[in-house]
């Protein structure tokens, strides 16, 4: 209750009395009719919007006028050819049994098998590789299974695979359909006859599905790869292709960035068909970002400018750093006495060009590591704000005004922070057992009227 | 690989790159008593190959491009020496084209020079002996050359090869052509060579390496530096 007052909350107990008159209500109303609570909570606890279940049909009563009873009576099904007599319960309404065919006899489907006559088969049917009767014997096997030709085969006297199986089986069927009908043009719409089955073609598609089945997750990656490779040779070099049509020879676009040589298969990438030619003096509108692809393109121009491959090149090495950066490596270059292009560009001046240009970079890197470093080092120096994470880059901008708040702190006897008892190991407090107004703030800041 | 080529003559080969060292620009003479309003100076503008050697073997044609204001501004030279002298008053920027032999490079390559005519010193006497010069130097790189190429510049002083890949074996070099066309093509006797600028690449390579010595130097005093005030902060970091 100090809590409240202090942050200044109402205290408001009709609040809660408003609740508990509340909940009440929306329980009735949320108990829906027909089906207990605890039912429904298991379906979301909510009214749905499109109510799936039609409340007032759940606990529906039949009608009090008829009269049911189960009874034990035998039946027939239109399925079995046999006439085995079973018995199961019916519900028997006001004494008249139901009707009808036993209610699963509909779903008593099987495949029409062609028969063929033994004329048929000395006409059209016969086989070096298949004898009659293994051919009848194939047809009977299939009757009887439903066309499952992995039973069939695991039944089939001889061994034969599942393919010869099926094939003999088409091509017979296929075949006689043919035979009986009519004219030609009647059967070719029966799928047997449109799309025959192709043996070789069959063996070929379950090898490889097995294969691909089969591969380690060694293999997956590899093939992943391989895909992805060639995705970006296939990008590259449509993108060459289109950087090829503007054909300008004043400041052309270098095309695509993508040539990276790959380490497996194949570098079918740098001899393509683009030669863009390279202008001396006028910077490249392309920023390259990797220094291999850098040197990748440059092959992809046949034939270049030494100045403009050493622009490239230290256009990639810079490309991570701003502007102004840029502006203080050629300062640098400039107190050095070194030209910031090279009067006398052959391949190893330029090389050393480069890596002078890296190395400064590097340099400047350096520089700021050590400011910051150095800050830092003065901010846990003056022991002030030092725990503060931070406090290094803050104290980066002014090193003075870490030296304010030192000052402040001790003038107003004001310790701020929360972690008082490392201060005191600091150097130079003035007066540190003032109570701090502003308990709770961990980061410091300045000094408020309020705060005295 | 490459484009569809007929024959072997043009196979490309991997790794190997020919550059071709080479010096482009103009040499200004001011007319003095003669010189006109229109016409003050006469310069010559010329593509040469570094150590005067004949670039026609890798050089099939130059065009250069001159300001609209010349009559027939597209100026083209069909053979070594490559150059194009005219007498004028403005200096501008002529847009230099090379075309290269079929075996060569099929696409042709651009370089841009601001005319000089003007001395630097624009106080200094101005003199009809001695010309104003400005001459830039540059590299053309060729990528993956020709076998027919590579055979034919083999051993070829305008032409910079660099080591063969191990077990490479170039066919036999096509025997140099003839004593006189050469000479002419080269420009060591040009009347200008006198006045031609020479680069050394040595004093370039010399004050790089200066350079990236002081700068090593200095990166290896800030690393010092950084850990030094690494440990030092530790003393002073909180628990």
């Amino acid at each position: 209750m100090d809590a409240k007052d202090i942050l200044g909350l109402p205290k408001t107990p009709l609040s809660i009395t408003q609740e508990k008159k509340s909940r009440p209500q929306k329980d009735s109303q949320r108990k829906p009719d027909g089906i207990s609570r605890e039912v429904y909570a298991l379906t979301g606890g909510v009214a749905p919007l499109m109510p799936s279940i039609d409340v007032s049909q759940l606990k529906r009563r039949p009608p009090s006028d008829e009269k049911i009873t189960w009874q034990w009576l035998p039946f027939t099904s239109s399925a079995r050819k046999d006439n085995l007599q079973l018995y199961h319960w019916v519900r028997v309404v006001n004494g008249v049994p139901p009707t009808g065919d036993y209610s699963f006899a509909k779903y008593n489907k099987s495949v029409d098998v062609i028969r063929y006559t033994d004329e048929e088969y000395e006409k059209h049917l016969t086989d070096p590789k298949w004898t009659k009767e293994e051919t009848d014997q194939l047809f009977d096997l299939c009757e009887r299974f439903d066309l499952r030709f992995i039973i069939i085969a695991d039944r089939f006297p001889t061994p034969r695979t599942v393919e010869e199986l099926k094939d003999r089986y088409y091509s017979v069927s296929r075949t006689i359909l043919v035979a009986r009908a009519p004219s030609p043009g009647e059967v070719a719409g029966h799928p047997l006859v449109k799309e025959p089955y192709n043996v070789t073609q069959e063996i070929e598609r379950k090898r490889a599905l097995s294969m691909v089945l089969s591969q380690t997750k060694h293999q997956e990656r590899k093939d992943a790869e391989v895909l992805a490779e060639a995705k970006r040779i296939a990008e590259s070099r449509m993108a060459a292709r289109a950087a090829e049509e503007p054909d300008l020879p004043i400041a052309s676009d270098i095309g695509p960035e993508s040539a990276e040589r790959a380490v497996g298969p194949g570098d079918t990438i740098s001899p393509s068909n683009v030669q863009v030619p390279a202008p001396a003096a006028a910077p490249s509108t392309s920023v390259i970002a990797d220094n291999s692809s850098t040197l990748a393109s440059l092959r992809m121009l046949r034939v270049y400018l030494r100045t403009y491959a050493l622009e490239q090149m230290v256009q990639a090495a810079s490309s991570s750093a701003g502007l102004r950066t840029i502006k203080r490596v050629e300062q640098t270059l400039q107190d050095l006495e070194v030209n910031l292009k090279p009067k006398v560009p052959t391949k190893a001046v330029c090389a050393e060009h480069l890596e002078l240009r890296k190395e400064i970079l590097t340099l400047l890197n350096l520089q700021k590591q050590l400011q910051y470093k150095e800050a830092e080092g003065s901010s846990f120096r003056d022991g002030s704000y030092g725990d503060m994470p931070g406090s290094a880059k803050r104290s980066q901008r002014a090193a003075d005004q870490d030296r304010t708040f030192v000052l402040d702190t001790i003038s107003f006897g004001g310790d701020r922070g929360v972690k008082r008892e490392q201060k005191r190991k600091g150097p130079g407090r003035a007066s540190e057992t003032s109570s701090s107004p502003a308990g709770a703030h961990k980061r410091p800041r300045k000094m408020k009227a309020s705060d005295l | 690989m490459g484009k569809p080529e007929d024959g072997e003559k043009k196979k490309k080969i991997k790794d190997v790159e020919i550059s071709v060292p080479i010096v482009y620009g103009n040499a200004a003479f001011w007319l003095g008593k003669k010189a006109s309003d229109y016409q003050s100076h006469k310069w010559t503008v010329y593509v040469r190959g570094a150590t005067n050697e004949d670039l026609s073997v890798v050089v099939k044609q130059v065009v250069f491009q001159l300001h609209s204001s010349f009559n027939n501004p597209t100026r083209v030279v069909d053979s070594a020496p490559f150059e194009l002298s005219e007498s004028g008053w403005g200096e501008f920027e002529i847009a230099i084209t090379l075309f290269f032999h079929n075996d060569v490079c099929e696409k042709p390559l651009n370089l841009y020079h601001h005319l000089k005519l003007y001395p630097e010193d624009e106080s200094g006497p101005m003199s009809t002996k001695k010309p104003v010069v400005m001459e830039s130097y540059e590299e053309i790189v060729f990528t993956e050359p020709s076998e027919s190429f590579l055979a034919r510049v083999q051993n070829h002083p305008a032409v910079t090869l660099p080591r063969l890949p191990a077990g490479f074996i170039l066919p036999p070099p096509v025997p140099v052509e003839d004593e006189s066309k050469r000479k002419r093509g080269d420009t060591k006797d040009h009347p200008l060579s006198q006045w031609f600028l020479n680069f050394s690449e040595a004093d370039e390579l010399l004050q790089l390496a200066a350079a990236r010595q002081q700068v090593q130097a200095h990166i290896a005093k800030l690393k010092r530096q950084i850990s030094m005030t690494g440990r030092n902060n530790q003393q002073f970091k909180p628990l």
